[in-house]
């Protein structure tokens, strides 16, 4: 049928426009396996690539002075959220996508070492950081910062209603608490999960559930993300509409309360509670990626995670602790976002092995 | 009957190597992987989930809460289609952009709408508490099902309204007057004559409703709770959170194949249901309303329909500048442009509107090349192969983002981290939607206008040129539509690597959210309301050419 002849120059014109409109785009980076073979002259800058989750984060100045220091370019690539960005790790173990990864916590290390992607560094910064980071005795995943998943109090709200600030995790389930407390669902959410987690470590398995079952009938609300339940239903985080003063969060929430605020504010609204056992520590690891072509460069990248410069840009950036106990903190965290003393303790292995045990149990109660 | 062109068949090959490359590829590739880790194939686990209760559960709950989504969004959409196509009115080419704009929104902000307007400290219940005086908030629909459904119809009515609108407002209004100069009332003529004309494009609107609703995972997750698992949501469960690949794989496939049941059932039905019509310009069959009751049918309907449409919408854009309690604000708008603590990843917001618009223009074009190419392929006249390959067009949107993001991984080689991935995977979800647009038309096209054309002595090319494209152009226009929206408001974080150098809109309201502090939520919201605006100015100025089309007739 001739007649579609004109449709064929038609599409084909779009075709060209298409490809004319597009230019701007630049093409693929070079992978990291391809780039050693080309052996760049040496005044060429190499990249090496960063892949980590979506809240990676760094200062400007530090990734500049990072390159300037090595003659690199640092290109980070968002793999998804800490879950999927770890299992895209181990799916491309064969071609790796980065030379570096950075990301895998305290819950998914023993899924990220059995997967077995990460090459050994004993890095020479590592005599500084305290024993207590290295969950990893052979140095694979090498620990760069770390939080606590706690409980945020909205102070005024407390005040206003003449009702004492919850101090246990028991508190919760009182009558003076009902339908305080926003939570995230652990399948779905870190800091849920880290909240379960807590939960499982100081009620015992299965007295957690217990635990959940008077929490459920103290009228808490579950949200899919931290997000949703921060910004929506957490009286501070929402500006005010939100309706509840209880949440499940950080202990560097508070200070980002005043560095974020639009009144002038010099002091956080919301305040940690931190029960005893009651809150969970949750540990940063990065590795160096098995098939690296850059191993030198990826070794230099993570000393410089670990060393000053780099380490005192973490809380600023990413709202955790740095674990190099020479950097120091900002004044705001030091102020307000104590380190509890006494996280709940639960090893990796016995969260891996349980998990998922746990997150079901806890969503059948939850529906019941 | 003259043989077709060879360079015709290359045109159609296209978007097949298009679906090869960037859909079957990819995907088989994760599901060797899944079942066949070592290369042996295994399918251990499998037998399991078959036999969960929860397996059948969930299977039941995607299929049924997606055929109820399609259903009411069928119901909320024909009349306001019908008013579109019918009546001629002020205001009518921005009114029906702003159906089209939910459809940008990403889910986060949609919930967060939904919450902020419904939630139980909602703005609706609020005021029925103060207005009835009640003690608890009267609506409690967060994590019911009803939300969920809601949150469905909200999204998808704009694809009702234009796909069925724009394929009734060139319905030929003699044979509705012709049916009543016989005497038949106005509901025998909507049974007899409008509902089977509409039928094709209604069930063309229908299935993509019910598509999106099938693999819906931000929507069921948010604002269902813990009740309410889809299979997408289930697959994200399995590849995500427990790494059991096998059982996800699983998923997908069983994800897959209902998709090309439904879909080859629905391929029967259209192909028995389109008949050549004789297709009139929008502006001889539109008129204004004239008696009283069609002004108070047009305007009330427009109300009704644009009030459940834009309220979360104009809440979400009103908190972007109410937030916190210092009154009216442009504070949040200005943050957008303040690297505050010296980030590597910022992005000045023009950048990222930039972007997004450089991507949505290439999926506009790209979309419309291999989508009016496969819509001629599936529009030959009694081929085989285009009953096989329709439903096969359609299977990108039933197919989980997660497995086929896990694919691109394994599959795409040096290309994962790729910039060009970007448009070719919205692409992917928005040809399906251009080809639903071009088909209803295609096949309607009276062949009978082709061979007059011909026969008074016009060359192919004049042929295509005054009788496709001016009677194309309008289902064109929907289809830009689409590809447009699809492509600014997909986040595609599943799917895709994300590069902190090629950042879009999506991904601004997303880092936002990840960080605590009012001026993060408030940055959020304000780059939300520059999105919808950005998409409502985009869609108006696609409409444009709509104008152009009708003067040329």
């Amino acid at each position: 049928m001739r007649r579609y002849t004109l449709s064929l120059l038609w599409l084909l014109s779009l075709a060209g426009l298409m490809l004319g409109g597009c230019q701007s785009i630049p093409g693929p980076p070079p992978l990291a396996g391809q780039q050693a073979a080309e052996a760049p002259a040496p005044e060429e800058p190499v990249t090496l690539v960063l892949a980590s989750h979506d809240s990676f984060n760094v200062s400007q100045e530090v990734i500049a002075q990072f390159e300037e220091m090595y003659n690199v370019k640092f290109q980070y690539l968002g793999l998804g959220d800490a879950g999927e960005a770890l299992n895209k790790m181990i799916l491309s173990r064969d071609a790796p996508l980065a030379d570096v990864f950075f990301g895998v916590d305290n819950t998914f290390l023993s899924r990220a070492l059995q997967a077995d992607i990460f090459l050994p560094y004993e890095s020479p910064l590592l005599a500084k950081i305290p024993d207590e980071f290295k969950l990893d005795p052979e140095h694979r995943l090498l620990p760069v910062d770390h939080g606590f998943v706690n409980i945020n109090a909205d102070r005024l709200w407390f005040q206003e209603q003449g009702i004492p600030l919850p101090q246990t995790l028991e508190d919760l389930i009182r009558p003076e608490y009902r339908g305080l407390l926003v939570v995230q669902n652990p399948a779905t959410s870190s800091p849920g999960l880290a909240f379960l987690l807590t939960t499982v470590g100081y009620f015992g398995d299965p007295g957690y559930l217990d635990f959940w079952r008077a929490l459920r009938e103290n009228d808490v609300l579950v949200t899919d993300g931290w997000s949703e339940a921060y910004f929506e239903h957490f009286t501070v985080g929402s500006g005010g509409t939100g309706d509840r003063p209880l949440v499940v969060s950080y202990t560097t929430s508070p200070p980002a309360d005043v560095l974020f605020a639009t009144d002038g504010r010099t002091e956080p609204q919301n305040v940690n509670i931190n029960p005893p056992r009651g809150t969970f520590h949750q540990i940063e690891f990065v590795g160096i990626v098995k098939g690296t072509q850059k191993l030198e460069l990826a070794q230099a990248w993570v000393d410089f995670m670990l060393d000053r410069t780099f380490q005192e840009d973490i809380p600023l950036q990413m709202f955790v602790y740095p674990v190099n106990p020479d950097a120091a903190l900002p004044e705001l965290f030091v102020q307000f976002a104590e380190i509890p003393q006494d996280p709940v303790e639960l090893p990796p292995e016995q969260i891996d092995a349980n998990r998922e045990r746990w997150i079901q149990a806890w969503t059948d109660v939850m529906r019941e | 009957m003259r043989r077709t062109h060879p360079l015709l068949y290359l045109l159609y090959l296209l978007p097949l190597l298009f679906l090869a490359a960037f859909y079957f590829y990819p995907l088989l590739a994760i599901f060797r992987i899944s079942f066949a880790p070592e290369g042996r194939w295994t399918l251990t686990g499998i037998a399991e989930t078959v036999q969960r209760p929860l397996f059948w559960q969930v299977l039941w709950f995607t299929t049924w809460q997606a055929a109820a989504s399609a259903g009411l969004t069928l119901v909320a959409g024909l009349p306001l289609a019908y008013i579109f196509a019918r009546y001629e009115f002020p205001g009518k080419p921005l009114l029906r952009a702003l159906t089209t704009l939910p459809f940008v929104m990403p889910t986060v902000v949609v919930a967060t709408a939904f919450t902020a307007l419904v939630g139980p400290s909602g703005l609706l219940n609020i005021w029925l508490q103060a207005l009835f005086d009640l003690p608890r908030p009267p609506l409690r629909l967060l994590g019911t099902v009803w939300i969920i459904l809601l949150a469905h119809v909200f999204y998808n009515v704009g694809v009702v309204v234009r796909l069925v609108g724009s394929f009734w407002a060139h319905l030929n209004p003699h044979l509705e007057e012709a049916a009543a100069v016989l005497g038949a009332d106005p509901a025998r003529r909507w049974w007899t004559v409008t509902f089977p004309l509409l039928v094709p494009s209604t069930v063309a609107a229908g299935l993509l409703v019910f598509l999106f609703c099938f693999t819906s995972f931000g929507v069921v997750l948010i604002l269902g709770g813990l009740r309410y698992a889809t299979l997408e949501v289930e697959i994200y469960r399995q590849a995500v959170s427990l790494f059991n690949l096998p059982v996800a794989a699983f998923l997908s496939l069983v994800q897959i194949l209902l998709t090309f049941a439904i879909m080859a059932l629905y391929t029967r039905i259209q192909r028995r249901a389109s008949l050549p019509l004789e297709f009139r310009p929008a502006q001889g069959v539109a008129r204004a309303p004239r008696q009283r009751g069609e002004w108070l049918l047009v305007s009330g309907g427009l109300v009704a329909g644009l009030a459940f449409l834009l309220a979360p919408l104009l809440a979400l854009a009103w908190r972007s500048f109410t937030l916190g309690d210092q009154g009216f604000t442009l504070q949040y708008y200005r943050e957008l442009a303040v690297n505050r603590y010296g980030s590597a990843f910022f992005v000045p917001p023009m950048t990222a509107v930039g972007n997004s618009l450089l991507v949505a223009a290439g999926v506009v074009v790209l979309g419309l090349f291999l989508g009016t190419a496969s819509a001629y392929l599936l529009a030959r006249p009694r081929s085989r192969l285009a009953a096989l390959l329709d439903p096969v067009f359609l299977l990108p949107l039933g197919t989980s983002a997660v497995t086929l993001g896990f694919g691109y991984i394994v599959a795409m080689g040096p290309w994962r981290a790729s910039l060009w991935l970007v448009p070719m995977a919205h692409t992917l979800i928005a040809a399906p939607f251009v080809v639903r647009a071009l088909l209803p038309a295609l096949r309607g096209l009276d062949p009978r206008l082709r061979e007059a054309a011909a026969v008074l002595g016009a060359s192919p090319a004049r042929v295509w040129w005054t009788v496709d494209v001016p009677l194309l152009r309008s289902a064109a226009i929907v289809a830009a539509v689409f590809a447009f929206t699809i492509s600014l408001g997909e986040f595609g974080a599943t799917l895709l690597l994300s590069r902190p150098d090629f950042p879009t809109m999506p991904v601004v309201i997303y880092r936002a959210l990840g960080q605590p502090g009012l001026l993060n939520y408030g940055k959020a919201l304000a780059m939300s309301t520059l999105l919808m605006a950005v998409a409502a100015a985009g869609i108006v100025v696609i409409e444009r050419f709509r104008l152009d089309a009708v003067s040329e007739l």
